[in-house]
């Protein structure tokens, strides 16, 4: 009889670490697509990156236009400020985007069906193009801030780089939850849904002060940003490069905690609109 | 051991279910309606009370015209679809109650050979693979194998897919459907657009996978003649409704009619001339 236990234990455990290792295998499939494909449009991420440093320049440049029409204050520090802000919005839009890409690319590619029949969760699929999102955002992020950084000869001899990263890194897991929710719009809406992505990114930002402190928001954006992770992510790496302090348990705990429940959130909704795609037949090809 | 020889990836739940159980299902389809209002939906049937059962290892036909509901009720036991009414069985697996284990156990096969364009052969096939488990190191030798036995040439496995053919296109398609080894094979119109050669050899390739891999085939196609030279029995599929399915013979001997045209005519009350003009009223689910 124990035998017997013991046995179907063994053979629940193999079952279980099959399916561990099905699952790991099908994200690692989602990565190594996305290496690809980057490859393969390398020459694009080039000019999309000289357009994100030019997009930067404009906003960075707004410190040392105050400066001199006549207005008091800390260049280094207002530029640093604006560079972060602008990192982090250009960090969020390409997590955004191969997130939502994950649908949006493959239904105009036509592979979405192949995808969605696939006997592989949703949270590894998913999941695959947000590790390849974080990994390919923070290699662009570190190169834009350090290409901004070196046009304006920033003085950051105080900055704590690593707790900057590490801070970016804890916020992207809420980033991935908010980025899953996102991904449901080309599924609702084949030809708007992926374009409504921006408009989340850009409405977590205008509440998360990522070009000034959130003091300035009326109360209810206020309000607002106290549940939005881009809110002590800024805040957190501004302490960081501008203050030299460590990774703060203050920054820190509030986006676990709003990473803990984006994520279950985010699947959640994903599969509500998969639901909505499958009873509509939305899932098609477009374009 | 041939290259076509492989083990299923799972079996189905009951030994003695059949390959295809399918029982009065249902799909409609709601649409804008401009003749009833600017926000007016109707709801269009796709699929009505369609039932039937393919055993294991058979080759099943449907025929239809456009617009029929084949693609639907493949799309349907592909898990890409919820019914709207009924049931569908694949080896035991409810399709839309556990559709995980119905997805081990298929592959599908459109008629758009749909891959990432800028990927090659290669990598696409290991992309999809990867889906279902397959690591690096397994699908090294496999892919090779099954792109080598389809009659893809070896130097262009490296290539983009956009340089190559609609015909070499379906060759990888096909390919991709055998590569995780499924047990039943939705075949939705594989060989629509193909030169007369590229759809003979996949024809002969069709044939041959269900001679060595023993997989159970659904050929959904508007190609009377492929549906004659392929399948054991043959459905009709008219405006979502399954009129019959049986043999080629028996279909002839019960429209008294001397081709399966004549038999696939007499059943429907149109003929293909019609189908433009009527397609014009009705939705498209092809």
């Amino acid at each position: 009889m124990r035998a017997i236990a013991l046995k179907r234990r063994e053979s629940q455990a193999e079952a279980w670490h099959s399916h561990i290792a099905h699952e790991l295998i099908g994200l690692g499939g989602v990565v190594e697509r996305n290496v690809y494909l980057t490859r393969r449009y390398i020459w694009w991420d080039l000019a999309f990156f000289l357009w994100t440093v030019a997009n930067t320049l404009t906003i960075v440049f707004i410190a040392k236009g105050i400066k001199a029409t006549g207005g008091q204050i800390d260049v280094n520090r207002a530029t640093t400020t604006l560079l972060i802000g602008a990192v982090v919005w250009a960090y969020l839009g390409i997590i955004f985007e191969f997130i939502t890409e994950t649908v949006a690319w493959e239904r105009w590619e036509g592979t979405i069906e192949y995808t969605f029949m696939a006997p592989l969760s949703r949270a590894m699929h998913l999941g695959g193009s947000g590790l390849f999102a974080v990994l390919y955002g923070l290699v662009r992020a570190v190169l834009l801030f350090a290409v901004v950084a070196v046009f304006f000869s920033l003085s950051l001899g105080q900055a704590n780089f690593a707790a900057a990263l590490i801070v970016l890194a804890v916020a992207s897991v809420s980033f991935f939850g908010i980025g899953m929710m996102t991904a449901v719009l080309p599924l609702i809406s084949p030809e708007k849904g992926a374009q409504l992505g921006f408009v989340a990114q850009g409405l977590l930002l205008v509440v998360s002060g990522v070009y000034y402190p959130v003091s300035v928001l009326p109360a209810w954006m206020e309000w607002i940003s106290k549940i939005s992770p881009a809110t002590y992510a800024l805040r957190g790496i501004r302490h960081s490069i501008l203050d030299g302090t460590g990774v703060t348990w203050v920054d820190v705990w509030p986006l676990l905690v709003i990473g803990t429940a984006c994520i279950p959130l985010g699947l959640w909704i994903f599969s509500l609109g998969e639901t909505y795609a499958k009873r509509h037949g939305k899932l098609k090809r477009s374009g | 051991m041939s290259n076509l020889e492989v083990v299923p990836l799972a079996v189905g739940r009951s030994t003695g279910a059949p390959a295809v159980e399918v029982s009065k299902l249902r799909k409609e389809f709601r649409r804008r309606d401009r003749k009833a209002g600017r926000f007016a939906r109707r709801r269009v049937p796709a699929l009505e009370d369609v039932t039937f059962t393919i055993a294991r290892g058979e080759c099943v036909a449907v025929l239809g015209q456009n617009g029929s509901g084949k693609s639907t009720l493949v799309r349907l036991l592909s898990t890409l679809l919820l019914a709207d009414g009924g049931a569908a069985h694949v080896f035991g697996h409810d399709v839309f109650a556990e559709p995980k284990p119905v997805q081990r156990l298929i592959a599908r096969v459109s008629v758009e050979a749909s891959f990432f364009k800028k990927m090659s052969s290669a990598e696409n096939l290991g992309y999809a693979a990867r889906f279902y488990g397959m690591t690096a190191r397994e699908t090294r030798d496999r892919i090779p194998e099954i792109l080598e036995r389809v009659g893809f040439p070896s130097d262009r496995r490296g290539e983009p897919m956009e340089h190559l053919s609609r015909g070499m296109q379906q060759k990888v398609a096909l390919a991709r459907g055998l590569l995780t080894s499924p047990v039943l094979l939705l075949l939705d119109e594989p060989t629509t657009g193909l030169d007369p050669r590229s759809k003979l050899e996949v024809q002969d390739f069709i044939r041959e996978v269900r001679r060595v891999h023993d997989a159970t085939i659904l050929l959904c196609t508007h190609d009377l003649a492929e549906a004659e030279a392929l399948a054991e029995r043959i459905g009709i599929l008219d405006r979502g409704r399954l009129l019959a399915l049986e043999p080629a013979a028996d279909l002839k001997r019960r429209y008294r009619a001397a081709t399966l045209e004549e038999a696939f005519f007499a059943a429907t009350g149109r003929t293909f001339e019609d189908e433009a003009d009527e397609d014009d009223d009705r939705e498209v689910f092809a």
